[in-house]
C-alpha cells in the first residue's frame, strides 16, 4: 500500500482579521481571497504556482477562486462534502494529490461572514436541501422543531450526562479553557473578555443542556493553507509542518442522528485509530490538540473517541486544567470556535502549524513536536490529522 | 387548521406512506421480510441483510424516552412562539428510535426511560404527526 506518512507538508498559512461588529466589509469570496493570498505569500510561493484548489462545501467554487487569484493552470479541484470535517479531510486529499502528481501545490481556503452575513442558524429556513440528512431532516425532524446543530448534538450530550454522569460544570471547564487561551491571542474575538464559571453557568440556556457559552461564535473571517510535497517543502520560505497522517470517517448511519446503535460513535471513532496506526504513535505522544469545538460537549466526545481518554471519562478528563496551556493536553490553544472565531476549523489547522513552527508566541506549547487537529461536520462526520514538526 | 405554520413533511415516496398510516391512526415502520429487522427512517433496502423485500408493519406504539433537548431559544422562525419545547427521541419496543414530542408532559418533567405511547395529532387536513404521551408505570 502507498504510504502517505510524512510525504506532504503544510507550507503556508493565512488568516484574515476575525471579527463581529460591524463585519468584515468583504464578500464571502473576497474574505477567502485575502486569506488565500496570505497563505501563498507565507509559503514563499507565487499565485501562479498554485494548481490545485479545494473549496469548503457550499462556500465558493474553485473556478471563481482561481479566476480571481490568477491561477491559470488549475489541474486539481475538488471539495470534500463533510461540512466542518472538510478542512482536515482536505489535507489528506491534497496530500494524495501532490504525492501522485495530480497537483504541485494545493490551496485549501475556508471563510465566511457568519456574523454580518446570513447566520448559520438561519440556513435551515432558507434552504432545507443544505441540511445534513436532507429530506430525512425535513420530513422527520423539522416538524418537531429540531432545526439546528445545537439541538441535534445536545441530544447526545444529554444522553452522555445520563449514562456517564457528565456535568454542566465539566462542559463549562471546556468553555473556560478556550476562553483562557483566547486571552493570549490578539486575533481572538474574545480577547480581552475573560470568563468565570459563574458567567458560564449564568449564560442563557439555548437548548438545554447547551447554554450560550457552550455554543461556538458567529464571526466573520477566513483562513487558508497550502499543501505540497515534503520534498518541495524543504526549499520554501518557512519551516514546513509535516502531515504525518490523516484519516476521515462517518458515523453510521451518517444521514440520521437518532437511530445509531451507539449514539456516541462518530466518524472520528473510525478515523482516529487509523490515523494513529498510520503515524505509528499513540495519543500519549501528542503534545497538543486542536479539537473542532462547535459546542463544548463535542470537544468532550471527540477527546473520548480520539482515545485521549476512555468512553465516559471525558468529564473528569477536562477538569483541573488538564486541557489548558501548561496542562497534560492543551486543547484549542488559539481559543477555538468557542472563543477565537468560527472559521470552519481551518483556524485549528493554522494554529497547529503555528505551534509546530514554534511561532505561537505567548501561547506556545513548549517543545511541541506532534499535534492533533480534528474536524466535525454534519451529523458527526469526522476527520483527524496528526501533524509534526519537521 | 389552515393557520398551521410549522414545517411539514413533504408527502412523497416512503414518507407519504409513513404519514398516510399515521393519518389512519397507525404507527407503522418498515420491517424486513427476510431477516425481520425493523427500520426507521424509511430506506430502500434492509441495511442489516441487504434484502429488498419488506412491508409496513404495525408498531405496538410503546416505547421509552431515550433523550431530548429543550429548545429555550427557538432557532427557526416557525417555532418563535413555541419555546420552551422539547424534541424527544423515543426508543420503541421494536428497537427503532423516533424523533417526536410529548403532548402531555412539560419539558421539566421529562425523564430518561419514561414509558410513553404514541398519540396522533392531525395538524392539517393532509398531515397527521405521531406524538407521544405518558404511560403510567404499573
Amino acid at each position: 500500500m502507498f504510504e502517505l506518512k510524512n510525504q506532504a507538508a503544510i507550507v503556508g498559512i493565512g488568516e484574515t482579521k476575525y471579527c463581529r461588529k460591524p463585519g468584515s466589509g468583504l464578500s464571502q469570496l473576497g474574505i477567502q481571497l485575502q486569506a488565500a493570498k496570505a497563505a501563498v505569500a507565507d509559503a514563499g510561493l507565487s499565485l501562479k504556482d498554485i494548481d490545485g484548489i479545494m473549496p469548503f462545501p457550499n462556500l465558493g467554487s474553485a473556478e471563481e477562486l482561481a479566476a480571481n487569484l490568477g491561477v491559470e493552470n488549475l489541474r486539481f479541484a475538488t471539495t470534500v462534502q463533510t461540512g466542518g470535517a472538510a478542512p482536515v479531510a482536505s489535507l489528506r486529499i491534497a496530500a494524495m494529490a501532490v504525492c501522485t502528481g495530480a497537483a504541485n501545490a494545493v490551496l485549501i481556503p475556508a471563510g465566511w461572514n457568519a456574523y454580518s452575513g446570513s447566520r448559520a442558524r438561519e440556513t435551515v429556513s432558507q434552504d432545507v436541501s443544505s441540511l445534513p440528512g436532507g429530506k430525512i431532516a425535513r420530513d422527520y425532524y423539522l416538524p418537531y422543531g429540531l432545526t439546528a446543530p445545537p439541538q441535534w448534538y445536545s441530544l447526545m450530550a444529554r444522553r452522555h450526562m445520563h449514562e456517564y454522569g457528565t456535568k454542566a460544570g465539566q462542559l463549562g471547564a471546556i468553555a473556560l479553557a478556550m476562553r483562557k487561551h483566547a486571552q493570549l491571542n490578539p486575533n481572538a474575538v474574545m480577547h480581552g473578555k475573560a470568563m468565570t464559571l459563574d458567567d458560564y453557568l449564568g449564560s442563557p440556556m439555548i437548548t438545554d443542556p447547551y447554554r450560550m457559552f457552550d455554543c461556538c461564535l458567529e464571526t466573520d473571517g477566513a483562513a487558508a493553507v497550502v499543501v505540497t510535497t515534503s520534498e518541495r517543502a524543504a526549499d520554501l520560505a518557512n519551516r514546513p509542518v509535516s502531515i504525518v497522517s490523516v484519516a476521515s470517517g462517518q458515523p453510521y448511519p451518517a444521514d440520521e442522528i437518532t437511530n445509531r446503535k451507539d449514539i456516541f460513535e462518530t466518524g472520528l471513532t473510525i478515523a482516529a485509530p487509523e490515523a494513529f496506526a498510520a503515524a505509528g504513535v499513540t495519543p500519549k505522544d501528542i503534545d497538543f490538540a486542536e479539537i473542532y469545538d462547535c459546542f463544548t460537549f463535542e470537544v468532550l466526545q471527540q477527546l473520548e473517541e480520539t482515545g485521549f481518554c476512555g468512553r465516559g471519562e471525558g468529564g473528569p478528563f477536562v477538569e483541573g486544567g488538564r486541557i489548558e496551556l501548561g496542562g497534560e493536553l492543551p486543547v484549542n490553544t488559539h481559543g477555538g470556535l468557542l472563543s477565537e472565531a468560527h472559521v470552519l476549523g481551518m483556524n485549528h489547522i493554522v494554529e497547529a502549524v503555528k505551534q509546530l513552527r514554534g511561532a505561537a508566541g505567548e501561547r506556545q506549547v513548549a517543545d511541541a513536536e506532534l499535534g492533533v487537529v480534528t474536524g466535525w461536520g454534519d451529523f458527526g462526520d469526522g476527520s483527524i490529522a496528526i501533524l509534526g514538526r519537521s | 387548521m389552515s393557520s398551521y405554520s410549522k414545517p411539514l413533511p413533504t408527502l412523497e415516496g416512503f414518507t407519504a406512506d409513513f404519514y398516510a398510516w399515521c393519518k389512519k391512526g397507525e404507527l407503522r415502520f418498515q420491517r424486513c421480510s427476510s431477516c425481520s429487522a425493523w427500520r426507521h427512517v424509511p430506506r430502500e433496502m434492509c441495511p442489516e441483510c441487504g434484502s429488498d423485500e419488506w412491508s409496513w408493519e404495525k408498531s405496538a406504539g410503546k416505547g421509552r424516552v431515550f433523550t431530548w433537548t429543550v429548545a429555550e431559544r427557538p432557532l427557526h422562525p416557525a417555532f418563535a412562539d413555541s419555546a420552551p419545547y422539547a424534541p424527544v427521541v423515543v426508543e420503541m419496543e421494536e428497537g427503532v428510535r423516533v424523533l417526536s414530542e410529548m403532548i402531555d408532559c412539560p419539558p421539566s418533567e421529562l425523564k430518561i426511560d419514561m414509558p410513553v405511547e404514541v398519540s396522533f395529532e392531525a395538524v392539517t387536513e393532509e398531515v397527521t404527526l405521531p406524538k407521544f404521551r405518558r404511560v403510567p408505570s404499573s
